[in-house]
């Protein structure tokens, strides 16, 4: 313990295996530190599934810090530092990442990562916007994620789900929840996957008990 | 983007109705243009008589041949029929098992334990001759004799009770996967949980690759008690959610959904799939 961010990151630089790797990035996670932020970024691109998830972890922990460095790279990522950053992003929940997310969520072609962007969109911290700001956001939101409950690949419809209930309990304009409800009913009747029809039933439940 | 997941096209892209899918498989001159046809019949589910039909044909195919002397049109065309749920084929699918291809018979054990008819259970049966004595590595091959992950599966599917006997020596095959396969079928034919709790050992292997086969195979046999463990074991989550699906939905079926409430394991899973997407 003790190590400088300059010592955790050349650990990972002259680590001589996959696994030493992953060990050298989960400390430099550990250490909750913004000058860490780089490094954890260049690891997303490195083809190492295992580091990748910690550097992810270690993003998300970080919060809004991490989210102007990803942003910034995102278009010079290969395809996997982009869908691992997504996912980075999707985790923090920052609104200045809606513009991706809501491009990700629908179109990209690798189904985890439409999956994470939705996901992502339900749990935008939409008290960081401007009430008015937020409410022509999540319009934006809600066209997309019921988009997205006709995605071929079930687990994207089922984010979708999951993503339009928390954005029902957030609404700036409560007028469109019951627009979302009769969505997820017809989600619940007719989804060609039990999971995601349970899902379905899942959110109404919770949005229909009192809080 | 969306759309071209769903629009289907043919090898150079362009749009491919289902006609013309069946037109391809039924020529002969362009053996790669009859392989397409056949995975895309599958892929698109296109269940009519005429595309069954044509794909049943397929299986007796001796023009596209592999170096390896295998029959690759026939691998894909049992596949294929496997997903479009058309039992009057399973007699053809029955006589692939005896094919000197491997890969055919794997194909055709597989799509005969989606077809679900236990017409099939004899011949599948009999693959397990011999026992885990004759159940050897084909020498300069990456495969057994046998596809027998593909048998023991199905015949666990299949409900073939009178085969326990015949699967439980396979527990103790050299070969992780074959164990994994013997345990979900020995669980599914006599409800025993022990059998599960050996697969929920394995999701603590240090090997990648034999976590992923006891998680898929937790999921395949839809055991609820396994959820907390699949989504805890190192693994992708694309992997884990495939897995909790199958969890769920055997638990769905028993408990009668949508016509019933959701029930507290049923959320208890959905819970677990949320922190994974």
């Amino acid at each position: 313990m003790g190590a400088t961010v300059a010592e955790l990151v050349r650990a990972i630089e002259t680590a001589d295996s996959k696994g030493a790797m992953v060990v050298a990035v989960n400390q430099l996670a550990a250490a909750r530190d913004v000058a860490a932020i780089p490094s954890l970024i260049t690891v997303l691109g490195y083809n190492n599934p295992g580091a990748a998830v910690a550097a992810v972890n270690g993003l998300a922990a970080l919060g809004s810090a991490a989210v102007p460095a990803l942003l910034e790279q995102i278009d010079g990522y290969n395809y996997g530092a982009r869908a691992w950053a997504i996912r980075a992003l999707a985790l923090i929940g920052d609104p200045r990442a809606l513009p991706v997310l809501l491009e990700t969520a629908r179109g990209d072609f690798a189904l985890s990562v439409r999956r994470a962007a939705a996901r992502g969109l339900g749990t935008i911290r939409w008290a960081l916007l401007p009430a008015d700001q937020a409410a022509i956001a999540q319009r934006d939101v809600l066209e997309v994620l019921t988009q997205a409950t006709a995605d071929p690949e079930w687990v994207v419809r089922y984010a979708a789900v999951a993503g339009l209930q928390t954005l029902a309990t957030d609404l700036v304009n409560p007028e469109e929840k019951p627009l979302i409800l009769a969505f997820l009913r017809r989600i619940f009747e007719q989804d060609e996957t039990p999971t995601v029809q349970a899902r379905a039933r899942l959110a109404l439940d919770a949005l229909a008990a009192p809080h | 983007m969306e759309q071209d997941l769903q629009q289907p096209i043919n090898a150079e892209g362009e749009p491919l109705t289902v006609e013309q899918a069946i037109a391809n498989l039924r020529q002969t001159a362009d053996t790669g243009l009859r392989y397409y046809a056949a995975w895309w019949l599958g892929r698109f589910r296109v269940s009519e008589p005429a595309a069954v039909k044509a794909l049943v044909i397929a299986l007796e195919d001796e023009s596209d041949r592999a170096p390896d002397g295998g029959y690759p049109l026939r691998r894909n065309a049992a596949r294929a029929l496997g997903k479009l749920g058309d039992r009057t084929v399973v007699p053809a699918l029955i006589h692939c098992l005896a094919c000197d291809d491997y890969y055919v018979r794997e194909a055709a054990a597989q799509a005969l334990e989606s077809l679900g008819d236990p017409l099939a259970i004899p011949a599948l049966r009999a693959l397990l001759r011999g026992g885990v004595t004759a159940a050897v590595a084909v020498p300069g091959k990456p495969h057994l004799v046998q596809p027998y992950n593909a048998v023991l599966e199905a015949l666990g599917t299949l409900g073939a009770t009178d085969a326990v006997e015949d699967i439980a020596p396979f527990l103790e095959h050299d070969v992780a996967q074959v164990q994994n396969a013997a345990t979900r079928a020995l669980y599914q034919l006599t409800g025993d949980a022990t059998y599960c709790d050996r697969l929920v050992e394995r999701l603590q292997e240090p090997n990648l690759q034999l976590r992923r086969s006891a998680m898929m195979d937790l999921g395949a046999i839809g055991y609820l008690p396994a959820a907390e463990a699949i989504a805890a074991t190192l693994a992708e989550n694309s992997l884990k959610l495939i897995a909790l699906q199958g969890v769920l939905e055997s638990h769905l079926r028993q408990s009668n959904f949508p016509n019933q409430v959701l029930s507290d394991e049923a959320r208890r899973v959905l819970v677990l799939m949320d922190e994974l997407l």
